[in-house]
């Protein structure tokens, strides 16, 4: 049952894409299609290159792009820098999301989210300090994080839970037209795990916005309703189906997945 | 001397600044040659209708400078040369400052400042002329009436002899070393701060206001004395590259804090890249007295300065926060010296420094606990960034520990940008020169934070157009 919201409609389009680092080819050839309010998950062993392809995806400069393309509707991303990317809708949630000390997750989000929103209409005014706090403390107490946390260093000093947490807020205050999701529930415990789940379907159906997820273990599924499920194996998705693939994986494992 | 500062000048980067810039709109009354001698101290002392003590302690330390050898550890000093220098300018005049040439955080702070209405509308609006002694005149007689003596330190030995005599010198005599020698032969300008008994004062006192014919000048001589119970925090300089045609700036700063008092002095200084910054600042704190230092280094050619405080009192806290800040040609080679006298005394040393296009930081630190100082802690915290492969950070830390029963603690880092980091901004829509700024902010806030908000705001702002500016 995944309504898509009437108001956002918009494309994700992977193509053909192939990604190495140093020299070594990680991703191969793999193709998606995304739309707005679709929760897409991707599952695969470790060392499968999943990370890789949302952090490529992002424009991490670390790994080469050999071939292939990313669009968002019409915009080609391929080659773009990682905020410009950002700035056309697109927002990676990290596996290890990174401290900046004593840069403040307040202002940081509010440079950011007025960069995004110059980047689409040059004429806005910046926004309005207190509105915005007042905005970014309700979405932080909806993820259970105390409202403080608006004037503490980014991620600094926060537990694996909260810097979770803290990736999906950010999703949430930048509202993206896709979002790419990297192992958010790896180290969470079940409540944790619940909040974000939560957070994410709400973002799928309500905000319409694309998400794509990227897990490991099939737990976060019981929580989740994807529109679809793909595995990835040595860089390529290997399956794609509905959650009935995951229920399989979950009983077999990966194996028959995995050629050898 | 004049500083001049026009907003389109200080959208310039300072390592970038001309010399040939800078103007002057007054002719001096009485300018030395240039040089050194006795004639020109002589001079000195006359055109300041001096008292005969003061006229023989500056010929005295004279020949102390002469004697002297330069320091051979620090920056490089060898292309200073001091016969080319001019040592006295007596300006003509009241000094008057186009409302807008007044430094943006000066400015913010005339809101607190509670003038008198009729004065605000005089001072601000285009156009209007700025005069700091009015400024100057409404803040001391408020002053005034609380006991508090806020001056140039030529009137002081005018007005109040027998303080200024009691303690001029005491912490900081000329034959300290080379340049404090120097200065107590020449001196002219600073600040004298007198706060009686228990009296605490609210706002931070500015030397800008203070300023009214002499103007920064390269020799001041700044005195503070706090009485037992009292507070006060003095703020010199701003975040606006200062230019100068006098390329040797040699300060000397003195401070007691007596019993229970507490005294912070803020300094902001910007030099154009011409200038030799060379200072001596110490402070002596008593009983449970507490002093800070809050040292922003952001400009000079070579700036040679290590705040210190002697901990005299049992349980006196001395705190030292310093940012320094090096580009193209720059130096800065900045620390901290404190002294644990007795026990129970207590230090804190931070100091953080950003070095880019092949600029260098140096952190120079002295932690000494004499036996007897039973019960003291000491932390020293160095942290440097640096922003590309070209640039340079060094530390000389030095600890003198003479009582076992101490404890004391150093911890030092230097790192650079990180790409994680920049990555991770850059996902969330920052431009590569905003991630940077965001990081380099970030790295230098809890310093910032300890600044009056309005230089907190300016400098954030400095830093951000010096990395927008850091790969020229």
């Amino acid at each position: 049952m995944n309504k898509k919201n009437r108001k956002r409609n918009h494309t994700l389009l992977i193509k053909n894409f192939s990604v190495s680092t140093n020299g070594t080819s990680i991703v191969k050839d793999v193709s998606l299609t995304v739309k707005s309010g679709e929760l897409h998950v991707i599952m695969g062993p470790n060392g499968s290159g999943k990370s890789t392809l949302l952090n490529a995806l992002m424009g991490n400069p670390k790994y080469h792009i050999q071939s292939g393309s990313i669009k968002i509707d019409s915009t080609v991303l391929t080659n773009l820098s990682s905020d410009i990317r950002a700035k056309n809708g697109l927002f990676l949630g990290f596996q290890y999301p990174v401290e900046i000390p004593g840069a403040t997750l307040g202002s940081v989000l509010r440079m950011a989210k007025n960069a995004i929103e110059k980047s689409v209409h040059p004429q806005a005014p910046a926004l309005a300090p207190a509105e915005f706090s007042r905005e970014l403390k309700r979405i932080l107490s909806s993820l259970g994080m105390k409202e403080d946390l608006y004037s503490h260093a980014m991620n600094e000093g926060f537990s694996g839970g909260e810097k979770k947490k803290s990736e999906i807020v950010q999703m949430l205050a930048l509202q993206p037209k896709f979002a790419l999701l990297d192992e958010i529930d790896s180290g969470l415990d079940i409540d944790a795990l619940g909040t974000i789940a939560k957070a994410i379907q709400e973002a799928v159906q309500v905000h319409g916005i694309g998400v794509v997820l990227v897990t490991h273990y099939t737990r976060i599924l019981k929580y989740l309703e994807p529109d679809r499920v793909h595995v990835l194996a040595n860089g390529k998705i290997v399956a794609s189906g509905t959650r009935v693939l995951a229920e399989d994986i979950e009983v077999h494992g990966y194996g028959g997945y995995v050629s050898v | 001397m004049k500083k001049k500062t026009s907003s389109k000048e200080r959208t310039h980067n300072a390592s970038n600044a001309h010399v040939s810039d800078f103007k002057t709109k007054t002719k001096s009354a009485y300018e030395a040659k240039n040089g050194l001698n006795q004639e020109v101290i002589h001079q000195i002392s006359e055109q300041k209708n001096e008292p005969q003590w003061m006229r023989d302690m500056r010929f005295r330390s004279y020949q102390i400078f002469i004697e002297k050898p330069l320091p051979r550890w620090g920056g490089d000093l060898s292309a200073l040369d001091f016969d080319s220098l001019s040592y006295y300018v007596r300006p003509q005049g009241q000094r008057e400052t186009a409302w807008e040439d007044v430094p943006k955080e000066i400015k913010e702070t005339f809101e607190k400042l509670g003038v008198p209405e009729a004065e605000r509308k005089f001072l601000a609006g285009t156009g209007a002329q700025f005069d700091s002694e009015v400024i100057y005149h409404s803040l001391a007689e408020s002053l005034e009436k609380k006991g508090v003596i806020f001056m140039a330190t030529d009137e002081a030995l005018q007005k109040h002899p027998v303080l200024f005599k009691k303690y001029f010198g005491t912490i900081i005599p000329p034959e300290d070393n080379k340049f404090a020698a120097l200065n107590t032969a020449v001196w002219s300008g600073g600040t004298f701060l007198y706060i009686p008994k228990g009296v605490h004062v609210d706002l931070p006192l500015q030397a800008y206001f203070r300023i009214n014919r002499e103007n920064m000048g390269q020799f001041e001589r700044t005195l503070i004395i706090a009485e037992e119970g009292s507070s006060v925090h003095y703020v010199e300089g701003c975040t606006a590259p200062t230019y100068t045609t006098n390329s040797l700036h040699s300060a000397v700063v003195e401070i007691i804090v007596k019993e229970g008092a507490r005294v912070q002095y803020t300094t902001v200084q910007n030099w154009s890249n011409n200038v030799y910054n060379l200072v001596t600042k110490r402070a002596v704190a008593y009983k449970n007295a507490e002093m800070m230092w809050l040292d922003c280094n952001l400009g000079s050619k070579l700036t040679m300065k290590y705040p210190a405080i002697y901990l005299r009192g049992e349980g006196a806290r001395g705190e030292i926060q310093s940012l320094a800040l090096s580009g193209n040609g720059q130096h800065q080679d900045a620390g901290a010296k404190v002294i644990h006298c007795a026990p129970n005394t207590h230090s804190t040393i931070m100091a953080r420094s950003i070095s880019k296009n092949g600029g260098r930081s140096s952190y120079r630190g002295l932690v000494r606990v004499l036996r007897g100082a039973v019960g003291s802690t000491s932390r020293v915290v160095c942290h440097a960034l640096l922003l590309d492969g070209k640039s340079i950070s060094d530390t000389y830390p030095l600890t003198d520990v003479r009582e076992q029963k101490s404890s004391i603690a150093h911890e030092a880092s230097v790192t650079k940008i990180s790409d994680d980091q920049l990555f991770y901004l850059s996902s969330r829509g920052l431009s590569e020169d905003e991630a940077a700024s965001a990081i380099v902010n970030g790295f230098a806030s809890p310093i910032v934070k300890k600044l009056p908000m309005e230089y907190g705001l300016e400098l954030n702002r400095l830093l951000a157009m010096q990395i927008s500016e850091r790969k020229k």
